[in-house]
């Protein structure tokens, strides 16, 4: 029997504190790319009880993504974004969910992201995650981002970590460890990351995040 | 002096593609704050560096 939507926000603020839960439920935060970064993301959000997730990803379920990305191997050659959506509404149903299964480039990203107030970078490539920092940081100024940049390989889990470039940008990661370095992404390594972006997120919406 | 991720380099008066173009960053997989502000990739060509700035240079690697 799933809880009413009543059942389960009162459940949220029981835990967090009627202030603080509010916050969470009222934030907007985009995700791009719906990887082994991404797609945890997105399930910390949803389970935190963060109002709305945007979810953008061009790509499809493959069975090379099983290893780490938080689809079943049912969904294999289904959307990113369907899929997500869908593991997301058994967890928690009530998070509203909007989705654009696109790539995202310097042309559309900022129509992409208007409506939110947080966005974590969850791409593969550099060159990506350049471009999207650039245009965020840039052209949408009071937005801001949690990036991620060195995750892979079987290294120590406690080199990873979130640093503070400035009080909109937050880094995660080793920043050394490259994908096509040794053997590639694991997914314990990527959760790693992507908690500490998702963990970044709820204490900026905390704000408790400057020190 | 030009402070880059924390090393102080004698660098005033370059820009900042200018400097790039002295290191092995690679500019399509890189954002560049300076004193708190980004510098978009267009802008690297007009960014004069200026005594006492502070600069960070984000080099992204891949995976995700």
């Amino acid at each position: 029997m799933i809880p009413t939507k009543e059942e389960m926000q009162k459940a949220l603020r029981d835990r967090n504190g009627k202030d603080l839960q509010d916050k969470f439920f009222s934030a907007t935060v985009a995700v791009c790319g719906l990887g082994g970064l991404g797609s945890n993301i997105a399930i910390a959000l949803a389970r935190a009880g963060i109002g709305k997730l945007i979810l953008i990803d061009f790509d499809q379920v493959d069975i090379t993504n099983l290893h780490r990305q938080q689809y079943k191997a049912s969904q294999i050659g289904r959307y990113k974004t369907d899929a997500l959506s869908e593991n997301l509404s058994e967890i928690a149903p009530y998070v509203k969910i909007q989705t654009h299964t696109e790539r995202m480039t310097e042309n559309n990203a900022v129509a992409l992201l208007r409506d939110a107030d947080i966005i974590c970078e969850a791409f593969d490539h550099p060159e990506a995650k350049a471009m999207l920092t650039d245009i965020v940081l840039d052209q949408m100024r009071e937005k801001y981002l949690i990036a991620a940049s060195g995750m892979a390989g079987l290294g120590n889990a406690n080199n990873i970590k979130t640093r503070r470039i400035t009080k909109q940008f937050y880094l995660c990661g080793d920043e050394i460890s490259d994908v096509n370095d040794g053997i590639g992404l694991v997914s314990s390594r990527v959760m790693l990351c992507a908690a500490h972006q998702a963990h970044m997120v709820l204490r900026i919406l905390a704000d408790n995040f400057d020190t | 002096m030009v402070k880059i991720n924390g090393k102080s380099l004698d660098i005033a008066g370059k820009t900042l593609a200018e400097y790039l173009e002295t290191t092995d960053y690679d500019a399509k997989r890189i954002a560049v704050e300076r004193n708190e502000e980004i510098i978009p990739k267009s802008q690297y060509g007009q960014t004069l560096l200026t005594d006492g700035d502070s600069v960070e240079i984000v080099s992204f690697v891949g995976g995700g």
